[in-house]
Parts: C-alpha cells; structure tokens; sequence
C-alpha cells in the first residue's frame, strides 16, 4: 500500500519574535526539513522615497534615521555625502572627526543587537541584558548630542547639526575604556559555547562566488572571506586618517559572521578612541551661509543671516541638476543613496539602497535543505531590520 | 583596468556601437545604451577580465511623465577587483518590456520586482515578477511621478464590520506643497531669462 504524503506549508511571522519585525516567511517543509523558503516583504513600507521627493533636503534627513532604526546616523551619512558631493563643498575636519565617531557608535549598536538577539534566538538569554546595558550608554550619547535616542537627525551637509556638548568627549572616552571588558563577558558566554557553536557552525554557508552573485556586503561578505569594506577600499570622510583591521572569515557560516560582528566592535572602539585624540577645536559645520544655517547669536545681530535662515528654512538649499550614487559602509552592509538632484531645493528622485534586501533575498537558497530550527539562527546572522529593507 | 579613463577607453572599443554615450563624473563611470543590447553589455562587464563588474548593486527607475520616453532604467554595478563604480542607463517608454537580468545576476530577481511594483515596468523571462513591497492587491504604482503623495486608499479597523476595511483616503487637508522659491533669483520667467542670457554668452 503506498501513502500519500504532501509538504507542510507553514507560516513564519509576521507576529514572531524571532523574525526580527514584520516578516513573514512562508515555509515549505518536507518533515523537518526546509524545502522552500518564500519570504512576504513591505509590511512595513512606508514609501519614503516618495516622501523625500517631496521635501527640501534637509527635511529628507529624519527619513534616513528611520530606515535602519539600530543605526540611525550610518544612514544619514551616506545622504549628506551625496548631496556634499553634488555640492563640491568641503566639511571641516572636526565635523568629519564627530561623524566617524557617531558613525562607529552606530556600528557598536547594530552590532550588540544582532549578537545578542541572535543569542536569544538559539537559545541564551543572559547576553541580551548585558548587551542592552551597553546600549543604553550609546543611546545616551545620541541623546546628548542630538536631543533624541534614535531618531538623531544630526548629520547635515557640510557637517553636523551643533558641536558635542561638554564632558561627552570624557564620557566617550571613559566608555571606549570600559566597553572591551563587556566584549570579553559577552564571548566568554558565547564563542566557545557548546550549544551556541552547535547551532552556528556550518549553519547558513555562503561561498565567495554566492556572495558576489547575491549581491552581499558588510559582514555578509567578509564573513564569506572576500576582504572588502568600504571604509578601506572607498574612504570617506577622514577614515584615510585612522588604522583599523577588517576582519575576515573563513567559512561564511553564521559562526564566522557572529565572531567578525564581535571582532569590528573592537575595531570601532579603537576607531573611536583615535578620533578623540586626534580632534581638535573648530568649526563643525560648512561656512557657506547658502547651506549651513547661521547661529542663534548671528541671527539676532546680521541681517543677512537673519535673510539666510529664513530662506534655509522654507525653500531650502537648491543643489545642481546633477546625479550621484555614494555608499558607506553601514553596520549591516553597503549603504547606498542613488540621488538625482534637478537644480531646485527638493531631490527629483532618491533611491535607497539597503543591505538588507539583498540579503533577505537569498533567505531560500541560504536555508534550503536546513531544518526548521534553523530559520532563526540564518535570520538572526542576515542582520534583518525592516526599516531598511521596506523603506 | 585600472584607470577610469582607459576602462572608458575599454568600453568603447570593446562595444562601439551598442554604448551611446560615456561620462566619467564623482569617480564613477556613466553609460548610456539601448535596451537590446542590455543583456550583452552586462555578460561583457561581468566576464571581461579587465571590467569585472561582477556585482549588481541595484536597479531602479527614473520617471520623467513628460518625456515620450517616459522612464530611465538604471543600473548599478560593482567591481571589488579594480574598486570601480558604474552606472548603465536606458530609456524606454511606458509600455514597453524589458529584459531581466536574473540569468546573469541572481540578486537582479528582487530588484526587479521591486521596479516592477513601483513604477510598473514589466521584464521579460522574469521567474517569478510579483508585487514586492506594496499591499496585498494594491493598485497602482506608487513611484510614478503622477501618483499622489497621500494614496487612493487608506485602512482601518471597522468596529462595526469586526475587519480592517479599505477606504478612499478622506484628508481634513491636502498635502500641501508651498512655493517658495525666491522671487527674485527662482521664478520662472526670470530662470527662462538667465538661461538665454548664458546661452548668448
């Protein structure tokens, strides 16, 4: 007698914790084993790229924060960058020193969340609230400097919105003393960890030649062992300056992904801790009056920074027909920003690229043939937010 | 290739007549081409040892409404072995089908869509070309320069039918869109001016 069987279709999300926000996943089983992996996207689009077509440029700027909401400022950079260099304006070097900082401040966040999360989706519970201790600390540094935890909305072109406020370099700093130690409680739970290797090794391979085909980038690909990373081959900003390693895998498997997310926080702190000695007093954003608007002080006493600040903020810079592509390397991957400026305050058309889309899309080729236990493991190493891959 | 200049150098001699244009701007070379030949173009950029474009970055689209060739597809590619940017460019008109570059670049398969689902373009041999980010069973083209910033439609949860419902967007007020450009430097006759005026120079 023979038995007819079918695969099992389950639904994965879009309410799950482990599927990192609005995922849904649809899952073709075969017994315990993946068959098909269809994932359901854009749960959590909100058009805004459409919406930065109809502001000025500066407007477009808290749009940046809330794609990759982990890592807000990273965002932010790639889009001044782009208008900076549309603009042919220079950025004063303090200005550049306080970005990288904020910059690598994201990275440290994005990449304690996906650790440790990732943690907790195999199984551990302990390394989140460590973590997350930390995180808070690097919130409150957003907070200080911007006013707000997330949703900074600090970068500007030509610079940043106003200068680090006092005692932030010495906290920085007492924390880039401090933090190391919490990168070494965090492994002694993990790196050698039984169930934590058990669950990571060999899971989730990519080659070299899928990365490239995939169209990966940031940890993706280094974990794949392919040594590319923007801030070393495409320097922006003053990180031709600075001395840090990129560290590579060997792999390409979710544990070789989780050791160089552990490895580039360390070369952040290191990062960070070069920047603050080699900053010096200045000013932080561009002198040009036509696209930095004037302090509160000169307001009160020029008339034609009063003229300035009241054109900046109802019409806008207006930015030359022209069109770019700039990336950064934000902590899941190469950021991109495809902007097309057509000579009036507003951009005509502004594509974001995120990292995470094209990871996401490899979901069924990485998890097929793996078992079910495995699809959160795969996500967590992919570093999914949805802000960015919805936009 | 090393050099921006020789790879543009490169390019030409290689394509002659499929490349219409090249423009090297921001380090970064800008190619403009017809939709035919697009697939062979990138086999070329892929495979050729001395352009190894062999990452697709993204692909997108421009919407110009009041062009008779309505949209710019765009292209951009990646090359870690020279650290090289490229941008390809077509335009095409608003029906038109366009060929899909999953068979060279597996990542082009989600891109597409989404071009798909945003601006309406359709590509040919295209494995699987559903909608991307939008709702389930949402009309329209969201990016298209004429669809309105605010939607068709907009959902809520109905007390009385116990469901989400769908509804014609009701607004207590346009999205509006002020005009602010200076008077004496924005307007448009005076633009019209000084664009005549540097022309005559």
């Amino acid at each position: 007698m023979t038995k007819k069987i079918k695969n099992l279709n389950l639904n994965f999300g879009p309410q799950h914790p482990a599927a990192h926000g609005v995922l849904r996943l649809i899952l073709e089983l075969d017994g315990e084993i993946v068959e098909k992996a269809d994932p359901h996207i854009g749960l959590l689009h909100r058009g805004t790229e459409k919406l930065i077509e109809n502001k000025t440029y500066m407007q477009a700027v808290p749009y940046f924060d809330r794609l990759d909401y982990v890592a807000p400022m990273n965002q932010e950079h790639a889009f001044a960058l782009a208008i900076e260099k549309i603009l042919n304006i220079d950025v004063p070097i303090r200005a550049q020193y306080i970005r990288v900082i904020f910059c690598e401040i994201g990275r440290i966040l994005s990449h304690i969340l996906n650790v440790t999360t990732q943690a907790m989706d195999v199984g551990a519970l302990t390394p989140t609230l460590w973590g997350f201790e930390e995180r808070e600390k690097l919130m409150g540094f957003y907070e200080r400097v911007s006013g707000s935890r997330l949703h900074a909305n600090y970068f500007r072109a030509g610079g940043v919105h106003q200068d680090l406020p006092q005692g932030l370099e010495e906290d920085i700093a007492n924390f880039c003393e401090n933090f190391p130690k919490i990168i070494n409680d965090l492994e002694s739970l993990l790196t050698d960890n039984r169930i934590f290797k058990q669950r990571n090794v060999d899971i989730g391979v990519v080659t070299k030649q899928d990365a490239l085909d995939y169209s990966f980038s940031g940890v993706m690909i280094r974990g794949s062992g392919v040594p590319w990373d923007l801030r070393k081959s495409q320097p922006y900003d003053c990180y031709e300056n600075l001395e840090f390693k990129v560290p590579v895998g060997k792999n390409g498997d979710c544990y070789d992904r989780y050791l160089c997310r552990i490895e580039e926080m360390k070369e952040s702190v290191s990062i960070i801790k070069q920047c603050l000695l080699k900053m010096e007093k200045g000013p932080i954003k561009s002198l040009d009056g036509k696209i930095s608007p004037p302090s509160k002080k000169d307001i009160k006493q020029s008339m034609e920074a009063l003229i300035h600040h009241f054109k900046l903020f109802t019409e806008g810079y207006r930015v030359p027909k022209d069109e770019i592509y700039t990336a950064v390397e934000a902590p899941k991957g190469e950021f991109g920003v495809y902007l097309i400026s057509d000579g009036s305050s507003k951009p005509y058309k502004c594509k974001i690229r995120a990292p995470g889309f094209s990871h996401l899309q490899s979901m069924d080729y990485l998890i097929k043939g793996h078992m079910l236990a495995d699809v959160p493991a795969v996500l967590g190493s992919l570093d999914i937010v949805f802000g960015e891959v919805d936009r | 290739m090393k050099n921006l200049e020789d790879l543009e150098k490169k390019i030409n001699s290689e394509l002659t007549t499929k490349i219409n244009k090249t423009e090297i701007k921001h380090h970064q070379i800008y190619l403009e081409t017809d939709k035919d030949d697009l697939i062979d173009i990138c086999l070329f950029l892929k495979t050729n040892n001395d352009t190894k474009f062999r990452q697709l970055i993204d692909i997108t689209v421009v919407d110009y409404p009041e062009r008779n060739n309505r949209f710019d597809v765009v292209y951009l590619f990646l090359s870690h072995e020279f650290n090289q940017r490229l941008v390809l460019k077509y335009s095409i008109s608003e029906n038109e089908v366009i060929p899909s570059l999953t068979s060279i670049f597996p990542s082009a398969n989600w891109m597409e869509r989404e071009v798909f689902d945003m601006y309406g373009v359709s590509f040919k041999d295209h494995p699987d070309l559903r909608r991307i980010l939008t709702d389930y069973g949402f009309e329209g083209h969201p990016l298209r320069k004429d669809f309105p910033l605010t939607g068709h439609s907009e959902v809520r949860y109905s007390e009385d039918e116990k469901k989400v419902i769908s509804e014609p967007v009701k607004l207590e007020q346009n999205f509006r869109n002020f005009d602010y450009e200076s008077p004496w430097e924005g307007t448009k006759y005076i633009k019209q001016e000084i664009d005549s005026n540097d022309k005559k120079n």
